[in-house]
């Protein structure tokens, strides 16, 4: 009787799957230039009930190929995504570019493993992914659970980008760059020449508290390279897409903020867990998820700047 | 716990009543063991590993060979953050409780994060007249985990404590941050003594630091790719002088976290010297001396 039950069970679950998985639903997008297409993430940590979609993911459609950048914090989400491509067009996904290695923006990799598909990252990528792969999956297994996790694979990039590449998807040219340590230690940008979109991963953060897991210096001296940047607007990693450079406006004053008070903590001789408590306080009321990056912001930028 | 022995019990009274319990921890643990396997088996979710088995016991066995391990309370406390807010920075505080009237002194204490791939994260010696009362680093934190101070004092007893650390959410990860800088300061070493002002001129007591840049790899990070692990290189010894009498040390070190750091309280005897040698897995000796401009008397 209990096998019974149990076999039946796992009929019933495998023949949900399937059907789930023929019929995903698609990942609602809008289409913020002339064949950019953006899904905005959900500010929040990534969970179980948000499939992990909590960062900005989207595709860019050329004449003859489209390049997917970022894939999203689960497969669920990628497979999403991949649906919503079909939709809005035929032509063959050629590039899957990672903005950099972490979670939200990468997870969703497996859904878009085809013959034709290459992956693209930061030279720094495979290294960071080596590193901390393993952690993230045990990790999001307690947030995200078995059945988001257990899907995922950790792909690496066999496209690397040492400082800029160019990718042609017809009459349509992305120009990637390679960033030195910031948000991350591989960060890389995408900007769509024919519109002047501008996808900075988490370059750039609006809204979602900015989250130092590079170099606080490296960010802070990136900030006026980012600026130059001839862009009419960003879709950043988080937070709404917005006018350029006038995004970067808020994360500047907050990373600024940061190294400043961090600075001071360092000086006076107080230990790194005063950094926690103290350390870019005032900006508490402009951002959300503050108290679940905020601490741990000061925490890595004390440990950066005590070796000034 | 259950494996907190009174001082004054009889020890081997006390050791047969540990080893029963253990051995009944054990017991518990391997059912639990097998129930999780049978949960996984027929796909419903099992209760994480890590909060269905407790590694302490087993590491009692390794890490201390099974020696008593008295209630440490009234002798060492032992600081985190409740929650780990970056997996690769967890700031840890190691303080003596011993009053000073007590004849008995800490000899080591060791410090054990119960559910990391490598639980034992360092040892630290005290030297014999340099009165160590506090010592502050930082490890990495794989899991939601207890972590255990151990303190052996000069009695030759064994005492514990602990605490209890979630692990981390989001992006962080206990690895490096910015592999090109760690490498670029690798053997580069600061001391920093810090004024105490609410203590006079008089006193003797110091509070110090000791950085040693070094990328301190566990080696314990599997590459997901080619399912090799990624070689362990980090700061396994590390000794302190004040002039030639040595003031701390630190073996093991396999979970502290990437440019080793410990701020350290103690007792100068008016040497001009600081000095420190570090040594890590790959055979590297990093050698550095300081001049101390106010000693103390």
């Amino acid at each position: 009787m209990a096998h019974w039950v149990a076999g039946l069970a796992l009929l019933l679950t495998l023949g949900a799957s399937t059907i789930a998985r023929a019929q995903e639903r698609e990942l609602p997008v809008s289409e913020v230039a002339p064949g950019i297409f953006v899904h905005g993430g959900v500010t929040a940590l990534m969970t179980r009930e948000n499939d992990g979609g909590i960062a900005n993911i989207g595709f860019v459609v050329g004449d003859s190929a489209v390049a997917v950048i970022d894939s999203g914090g689960s497969v669920r989400e990628g497979r999403q995504l991949l649906a919503a491509i079909k939709r809005h067009t035929d032509k063959p996904i050629r590039y899957v570019i990672n903005t950099h290695a972490h979670p939200d923006h990468s997870f969703g990799n497996a859904a878009f493993v085809k013959d034709g598909t290459s992956f693209v990252g930061h030279k720094r990528l495979p290294r960071a992914l080596t590193a901390r792969g393993q952690f993230y999956l045990d990790g999001f297994r307690r947030t995200m659970g078995d059945a988001l996790i257990d899907e995922v694979r950790i792909i690496a990039p066999t496209v690397l980008v040492e400082d800029t590449l160019k990718l042609d998807l017809g009459g349509r040219t992305l120009a990637l760059k390679a960033w030195p340590a910031a948000h991350s230690d591989n960060d890389l940008t995408v900007l769509d020449e024919r519109t002047s979109t501008l996808f900075a991963g988490d370059l750039v953060f609006l809204n979602h508290i900015p989250v130092v897991d590079g170099s606080l210096k490296g960010w802070l001296r990136a900030l006026d390279a980012l600026a130059a940047i001839p862009a009419q607007r960003v879709v950043p990693g988080h937070g709404a897409v917005s006018e350029w450079p006038a995004a970067l406006a808020d994360e500047r004053r907050y990373l600024e903020t940061l190294a400043a008070d961090v600075r001071a903590l360092v000086a006076s001789g107080k230990p790194i867990t005063a950094a926690a408590e103290r350390a870019a306080a005032s900006e508490r009321p402009r951002w959300q998820l503050f108290d679940d990056y905020n601490a741990r912001n000061a925490t890595a930028a004390f440990s950066e700047l005590e070796w000034e | 716990m259950g494996v907190a022995v009174s001082y004054s019990g009889a020890a081997h009274k006390d050791l047969a009543t540990m080893l029963r319990h253990r051995v009944r921890l054990l017991t518990i643990a391997s059912a639990l063991c097998v129930a999780s396997l049978l949960s996984i088996t027929l796909g419903t979710s099992a209760a994480p590993a890590a909060e269905a088995y407790d590694p302490w016991p087993g590491l009692v066995q390794d890490i201390f060979n099974n020696r008593p391990m008295n209630d440490g309370n009234d002798v060492i406390g032992i600081e985190m953050p409740t929650r780990a807010e970056d997996a690769a920075i967890v700031p840890v505080t190691l303080r003596t409780k011993l009053s000073p009237g007590d004849s008995r002194r800490i000899t080591a204490i060791t410090l054990v994060i119960d559910e990391n791939p490598a639980p034992m994260a360092a040892k630290f010696t005290l030297g014999p007249d340099a009165n160590v009362t506090e010592i502050s680093t930082r490890v990495r934190v794989n899991n939601y985990t207890n972590v255990h101070a151990v303190a052996e004092l000069s009695d030759g007893k064994l005492y514990m404590a602990k605490t209890y650390v979630k692990a981390s959410g989001g992006c962080s990860a206990p690895a490096g941050k910015n592999v090109e800088e760690a490498n670029s300061r690798l053997g580069q070493m600061r001391y920093r003594q810090f004024a105490k002002p609410e203590q006079g001129p008089a006193t003797t007591t110091r509070e110090a630091q000791i950085m040693i840049g070094h990328p301190n790899n566990s080696g314990l990070q599997m590459d997901q790719v080619t399912q090799l692990y990624i070689p362990a290189f980090f700061i396994n010894q590390l000794q302190l002088w004040q002039g030639d009498s040595p003031v701390l040390a630190m073996e093991g070190g396999i979970s502290i976290s990437e440019d080793p750091n410990i701020r350290f309280t103690f007792v100068s005897n008016g040497a001009k010297q600081i000095r420190a040698e570090a040594r890590d897995t790959d055979g590297h000796v990093f050698q550095h001396e300081w001049k101390v401009d106010n000693p103390g008397t």
